[in-house]
């Protein structure tokens, strides 16, 4: 049986920094830079931070680095890594340790200088010695298995890759912040150069910087702190596998579990959901992953996102910043579909604002399709 | 002391199978009880934690359950990654070599080659037909 505190806390301040390019600033640097932004929209200042939940690519440690940047010791502190769906599982923890009293205030911060610093995709997902001798490239790849599996499996199309791409691309010219903002059309991602087969240079998310970071108190305490917090309803996690080799099957992720005790803590179904951000590290991830959440059935993925359901003034509004593909993806992006869900919830989204948004679900995605989080937040009034 | 406690005490899983493929062979763990076998090498048998494992001689038939084609700078062609479903039933990452990379196809039928490269062996899979005929 769940127990899972639905409803016990909510965020109630969120922000990023330094989407794009930062030079000169580290990933630490960046991280706290959002945290103390996010800190400041709620009125509070690290000195209140007595929860800290942080990975970072380039510090295993990080848990450590934080506390010590800010000067705080906390009572609770969580480093662990499942990759790019981390942060789900932080606000997962965090929710726990707030509705068991352990903490106050939580902090959830990410960041990442991998563009400046190394001009590349920053991973602790490399290949095992068993895989490394083919050279695949990871992570693209492993996931190039994936999509060439469900068009031999489901009939799924370059040309339905292109439609995730160019619907990403669609909420990014929305939004001051993405980093890609240019025209994209679907016949640039199909003449694309081929990367590592069916996958091609459009299908891939960016290589930029950026940080974000959220702060977490317990219910009672949010509409002190926030007009419209976002409350956590549901959180839950599943995984399947590290290396692509292992997946026991490359059309469909463990976030059909991850989704189906996520909604059962949230007492919703899929139809109630209002706004979609999910971890599109490639096009493949929307279509797979839209699927697995139960937004249409399997191998339906590529027809559903076609015609622009997904894109602005579609039935289903996802990836309303323009994801992982358009706007930024700096390294491990889950806590940016955090962000973008509370966003939408508290009425902050400017151009791609979709009305009325009181279900938002934030689903990441870690390793190569192995680790899977879903988490449901919704506002005051959906409580 | 059990047959399967001494086996497991000197069980080396990736340095056993590298010793096998250097001696020319292509083997895979099996356990003696369930007559289960697995790939990746491992100490326990996945889920029931058997460890009364021996080496066993891979079949080394297995067909094509996914395949990409990696691009590379002109005017080098691009090379192949496979995932190959071994007739004993686990799954590994290898290549399809004797074929353009983007000719490999879901539901090939492919046999285990070792071949040298970098002056190590590597396990590599060939088009059934090419090897029957060699």
């Amino acid at each position: 049986m769940s127990a899972f505190p639905r409803g016990a806390a909510a965020l109630v301040g969120t922000a990023t920094y330094g989407l794009g390019e930062s030079p000169g600033l580290s990933s630490i640097d960046m991280a706290v830079h959002a945290s103390v932004r996010a800190l400041s929209a709620c009125g509070l200042a690290p000195a209140d931070v007595d929860g800290l939940f942080i990975c970072l690519a380039d510090d295993p440690l990080s848990g450590l680095t934080l506390a010590e940047y800010l000067g705080v010791q906390p009572k609770v502190l969580d480093n662990s890594r499942l990759g790019g769906s981390s942060f789900q599982m932080h606000l997962f923890w965090a929710t726990l340790a707030l509705a068991a009293g352990q903490c106050d205030v939580a902090l959830i911060a990410y960041g990442s200088n991998q563009k400046t610093a190394t001009g590349k995709l920053m991973t602790a997902a490399g290949l095992s010695g068993y895989e490394s001798p083919y050279k695949a490239l990871a992570p693209i790849s492993s996931y190039a298995l994936a999509v060439a599996r469900h068009m031999h499996e489901f009939g799924t199309t370059r040309k339905h890759l292109a439609e995730v791409a160019v619907a990403a691309r669609s909420w990014a010219k929305l939004n001051p912040e993405a980093v890609m903002r240019a025209d994209l059309s679907i016949d640039d991602c199909l003449n694309a150069r081929l990367v590592s087969s069916p996958l091609g240079l459009r299908d891939c998310c960016l290589v930029t910087d950026g940080a974000a970071a959220a702060v977490v108190v317990r219910a009672e305490r949010a509409r002190d702190l926030c007009r419209y917090p976002a409350y956590v309803l549901g959180a839950a996690s599943s995984v399947t596998h590290r290396d692509i080799s292992s997946m026991p099957d490359l059309t469909t992720t463990a976030a059909v579990q991850s989704a189906a005790r996520a909604y059962a803590q949230a007492g919703i179904g899929v139809g109630d959901v209002d706004v979609v951000q999910l971890y599109d590290a490639f096009t493949i991830n929307t279509i797979m992953l839209l699927e697995d959440l139960g937004f249409c059935a399997k191998g339906e993925g590529g027809a559903f996102v076609s015609g622009g359901r997904i894109a602005p003034g579609g039935e289903l509004p996802v990836n309303t910043n323009g994801g992982g593909l358009s706007c930024v993806h700096p390294g491990m992006y889950g806590l940016f579909t955090l962000v973008e869900a509370a966003r939408q919830i508290g009425g902050e989204c400017g151009a791609r604002q979709v009305p009325d948004v009181n279900i938002a679900l934030a689903h990441g995605n870690g390793g190569v399709l192995s680790s899977q989080a879903t988490v449901v937040l919704c506002s005051a009034a959906a409580l | 002391m059990t047959a399967s406690s001494a086996n497991t005490a000197t069980l080396m899983p990736e340095l056993g199978f590298r010793r096998h493929l250097a001696e020319g062979r292509f083997m895979l763990l099996r356990s003696r009880s369930s007559g289960r076998t697995m790939f990746y090498p491992r100490v326990a048998m996945p889920l029931t934690g058997e460890q009364d494992l021996e080496w066993v001689q891979a079949d080394g038939r297995g067909t094509v359950y996914s395949t990409t084609a990696i691009s590379v700078r002109p005017p080098g062609e691009p090379y192949n990654v496979a995932l190959i479903d071994l007739v004993e039933g686990p799954r590994l990452m290898s290549r399809v070599d004797g074929i353009a990379a983007q000719d490999v196809t879901i539901g090939m039928r492919v046999q285990a080659r070792i071949v040298q490269e970098s002056g190590q062996p590597l396990l590599v899979f060939v088009p059934a037909e090419t090897e029957a005929r060699a």
